[in-house]
């Protein structure tokens, strides 16, 4: 057996001191199908990226060795050249070309410029057969679904004479069916010598597929190991992901909890496009008055999606199940109706649904609650800007004053405006959607004192992370989900992350 | 920025000077064209038909600006202008109404085309570009068809009055004959002045009354200072003419009236919020539809009253009336410093585009430069003007 691919020693540092990657090595079988597992936010996507060259080298440490040479890429084309490809959770199709144009985009089959239809739709055609999609090439990609379109992007690397297909969460955003006949294309690659790197959460899918596992946590890798070895488990798997002390970053925080202020129940919710997939399928939970309840999920898990559907059906179709407030049923068919009835989401998207960032941080926290500073239609701006300089204040943000533009601030001010937003709405429910992404510790402390002050307020906070310790250190009750279900729900005192990063990973059988 | 620690002490406004560009533009604009015409540029007669023939543009500008910042365009405005006009005029030759009649019909009417137009925008989701250049289409199609190719003359003087006449000289006159001064005209002057600056000191006590930061004093006297002597000096020179037009009374309604929609109702910071996130809005409670709705009932309206203006300043209803009317309002309001992709934008910037378009026509004609030249150069300075808002922009992002 020989290595195809040898990373050494990969380190990758951002600006402003963050250390991505700290020294990962990663040795690739020829022909094998190599499992790389790890948190989110642990290193994965960024050591693809120094591998693939969209981090050109001398822009990261250690060194790269592929088919007996060492890279030194400069740029994603440089790495396709050598047969290296990259499939991204978010597929790079262009919708309105058809499959044969997408396949060949950017590498046309012409002669002087001019493209040789005939010969293409020959070559896309036998392409296909190879990924077994049974359409005809010069089908538009939007009529397919994201399953099939996954299957193009394949398609698309085989016409590059890939070697080493790299696949980046491929099936995290496919139904059950699809996901399976994924894996078989996999199994069936491997078969004709393409090696392949494989980005995944779900663990029954590395026991099915892969020959190889590396775990990654904290920008480094932990361990490798062969899944044919007798103690290749799954709770091994979960062990190497999570094994880290709780950093004592934690306010100190003393639950005082009442009744039940919000409870939902059946909550299913179908994807907006793919409207036979159940993107959260019959979802109850609760949340106490004064009580931090965690959502533990991984990407894709449904999390984000349970909460936009509940907040005002701004997220999924058919969406079915109840809402009661206070145990009275309440109908939350828009956002102001759910704003209405006291419950706020403050986004994981700050920048495309949480904020305009071409307005004044002034304007951004009054967006939910201008009737409370205007009567007949008309703005106190006064007021509002009386309001905002307090939650300034409060909430410290740091900004000179508060007509600065939100796009100005830096992300952890930018998530303050976000809560100041909602904190003035006077909800009674809040839902906050990974609060402390992208953020830096400093501020993830200021953020978690301002969720343990809400609590103490009596409101009810709903807490949705990737980030375990989060969880652990702020919630007083966490659920966890996985694949749109919910899988389990943990008291504080029991809960750890082994247990978590089970129920998380539970897939369905 | 993020160094700066939130102390409480007397806050002071940093004056951003780039939102006084535009303004400085005007008027390096007016006093070029003043020295090139040996002053003739700001004759009575001249500033009078200044404020007169731009009156269509400064109306329609300040609907666009709206529009524009919900994110949108309007192409139909110029076809709305020509088929109210026929209608108003239809209705008061041949239908015999009243001159206000018409007028009340030529705004419904308005509305009516903005309802159809916000319709297929807002609850349909087609995109206003294709809206509208269907609108421009059709409702230049339906004024041929309601003015079967001719023209409609002898109209009410009262109607006409609205776009070509002038408040009565109530209070006299200073002088007799040639050189003799509309003393109401002064008055309106001196009395907009008073109230201008009433009003910013009330603001500015009342900010500092709630600890909010306030413009120095120096520039906000100066600011005001400049604001008052130029409003004394352009209503002191129109006196000289035949007094004050009506527009002019209509327009400064018009122009209070929407900065005031604009800066200070929940619609205006509405319209803002969309143009600047559709998403973040819908997922602040804001009815996005609904808006995008009224927004082009709005728009409607205001076309309508163009149309009542063109067709009162003309004398009579032509099927031709407004060709590319909407495209000097659009200038206008980028001009103004509006953005493409929406959320920015001002009344007043607006209306400061549409007089820095008026005054170059205007300056040009008077220098007799060919038409087809000073279609060139208008062309050039609305390029110029956005090409400057583009890059120092872009200078202040990096700062």
């Amino acid at each position: 057996m020989t290595a195809i691919l040898s990373m050494n020693q990969i380190t990758k540092d951002f600006s402003g001191g963050v250390r991505a990657l700290d020294g990962v090595s990663l040795e690739v079988e020829r022909g094998h199908v190599h499992a790389i597992c790890g948190e989110n936010g642990a290193g994965k996507s960024t050591l693809m990226k120094v591998l693939s060259g969209v981090y050109p080298v001398g822009s990261y440490g250690g060194s790269i060795n592929f088919e007996n040479h060492e890279t030194a890429y400069k740029s994603i084309n440089d790495s396709e050249a050598d047969g290296i490809v990259i499939i991204h959770q978010e597929l790079a199709l262009s919708p309105y070309l058809s499959i044969a144009e997408n396949i060949f985009l950017g590498n046309e089959i012409a002669t002087r410029g001019v493209v040789d239809w005939p010969k293409t739709n020959r070559e896309a055609t036998m392409l296909l057969a190879r990924v077994g999609l049974d359409e005809l090439p010069s089908t538009p990609v939007l009529e397919l679904g994201v399953g099939k379109q996954q299957l193009v992007e394949i398609a698309k690397a085989l016409s590059k004479q890939v070697k080493l297909l790299i696949l980046d969460e491929p099936t995290a955003a496919l139904n059950d069916e699809d996901s399976a006949h994924l894996l078989d294309l996999i199994n069936s690659l491997r078969g004709q010598g393409i090696t392949c790197i494989i980005i995944s959460h779900k663990l029954k899918e590395i026991r099915r597929i892969a020959d190889t596992v590396t775990i990654i946590r904290d920008g480094q890798t932990i361990e490798t190991f062969e899944m044919k070895e007798a103690d290749a488990t799954e709770a091994r798997i979960i062990r190497a992901m999570v094994g880290r002390d709780l950093d004592s970053m934690f306010p100190p925080h003393t639950p005082d909890i009442g009744d039940e202020l919000f409870r939902v129940e059946n909550w299913t919710v179908h994807h907006p496009v793919d409207t036979t997939r159940k993107v959260v399928d019959d979802a109850s939970f609760s949340v106490r008055a004064g009580e931090i309840v965690g959502f533990a999920g991984l990407m894709g898990a449904g999390r984000t999606e349970l909460a936009m559907s509940i907040f005002g059906r701004s997220y999924g179709s058919h969406i079915s199940g109840t809402a009661f407030k206070e145990g009275k049923e309440i109908s939350v068919k828009s956002v102001s109706e759910a704003i209405g009835h006291g419950i706020a989401y403050a986004t994981e998207d700050r920048k495309h649904f949480g904020l305009n960032l071409i307005g004044s941080i002034a304007v951004n926290i009054s967006a939910a609650a201008l009737s409370k500073l205007s009567r007949f239609g008309i703005v106190d701006r006064f007021a509002e800007n009386k309001v905002a300089e307090d939650y300034r204040g409060q909430m410290n943000i740091k900004t000179p004053n508060v007509s600065v533009l939100a796009g100005n601030l830096s992300g952890g001010n930018q998530q303050k405006v976000v809560l100041s937003k909602w904190m003035f709405s006077g909800p009674d429910i809040l839902i906050l959607d990974e609060p402390t992404r992208g953020i830096d510790v400093g501020a993830k402390y200021e953020i978690y004192g301002i969720i343990n002050d809400l609590a103490r307020q009596g409101k009810a906070v709903v807490v949705i992370s990737s980030e375990l310790p989060e969880l652990l250190g702020l919630c007083d009750r966490i659920y966890a989900i996985s694949e749109g279900t919910i899988t389990g729900e943990i008291d504080r005192a029991d809960a750890t992350q082994e247990r978590l990063m089970h129920l998380m990973t539970a897939g369905k059988d | 920025m993020s160094t700066t620690t939130p102390t409480r002490k007397p806050p002071k406004m940093r004056v951003d000077l780039r939102q006084y560009g535009i303004l400085a533009a005007l008027a390096v604009i007016v006093i070029l064209f003043q020295v090139l015409t040996d002053g003739r540029l700001l004759l009575p007669g001249n500033l009078n038909n200044l404020i007169q023939q731009n009156a269509y543009v400064l109306i329609l500008a300040v609907g666009m600006v709206i529009v524009i910042i919900a994110g949108h365009i309007d192409l139909s405005v110029g076809s709305v202008v020509a088929m109210v006009g026929a209608v108003a005029a239809i209705s008061m030759s041949q239908w015999g109404m009243p001159w206000w009649a018409a007028v009340i019909i030529s705004l419904l009417l308005g509305a009516a085309v903005g309802a159809w137009q916000g319709f297929w925008v807002a609850f349909v989701g087609i995109p206003a570009f294709i809206v509208t250049l269907a609108g421009m289409l059709l409702f230049r199609g339906l004024t041929l068809v309601f003015l079967t190719g001719g023209t409609i003359n002898a109209l009410p003087g009262e109607f006409n009055a609205i776009g070509g006449g002038w408040l009565p000289e109530l209070f006299g006159t200073i002088g007799e004959g040639r050189g003799s001064r509309d003393i109401l005209t002064i008055v309106l002057g001196v009395l907009a002045v008073a109230m201008l600056i009433t009003q910013q000191v009330r603001s500015r006590a009342k900010q500092r009354s709630l600890e909010l930061p306030v413009e120095r004093s120096v520039s906000f006297w100066i600011k005001n200072g400049v604001a008052a002597v130029v409003i004394l000096a352009l209503t002191f020179q129109l006196s000289a003419y035949r007094g004050t037009p009506i527009i002019l009374i209509i327009l400064a309604v018009l122009i209070l009236l929407f900065t005031f929609v604009l800066n200070q109702t929940v619609f205006g910071r509405h319209v803002y919020a969309i143009g600047g996130n559709l998403f973040a809005a819908q997922m602040s409670g804001v009815k996005t539809s609904w808006i995008n709705f009224f927004v082009f009932v709005n728009m409607g309206v205001l076309a309508g009253l163009a149309g009542v203006v063109t067709t009162a300043r003309a004398g009579g209803a032509v099927a031709s009336a407004g060709q590319s009317f909407e495209l000097d309002a659009i200038a206008a309001v980028f001009i103004g410093g509006a953005a493409v992709t929406g959320g920015v934008g001002t009344v007043i910037g607006a209306v400061i585009g549409a007089l820095i378009m008026g005054v170059l026509n205007m300056g040009l004609s008077i220098l007799s430069v060919d038409a087809a030249w000073q279609q060139t150069i208008k062309g050039l300075v609305l390029l110029l003007a956005v090409a400057f808002d583009v890059m120092s922009k872009r200078r202040a992002g990096r700062r």
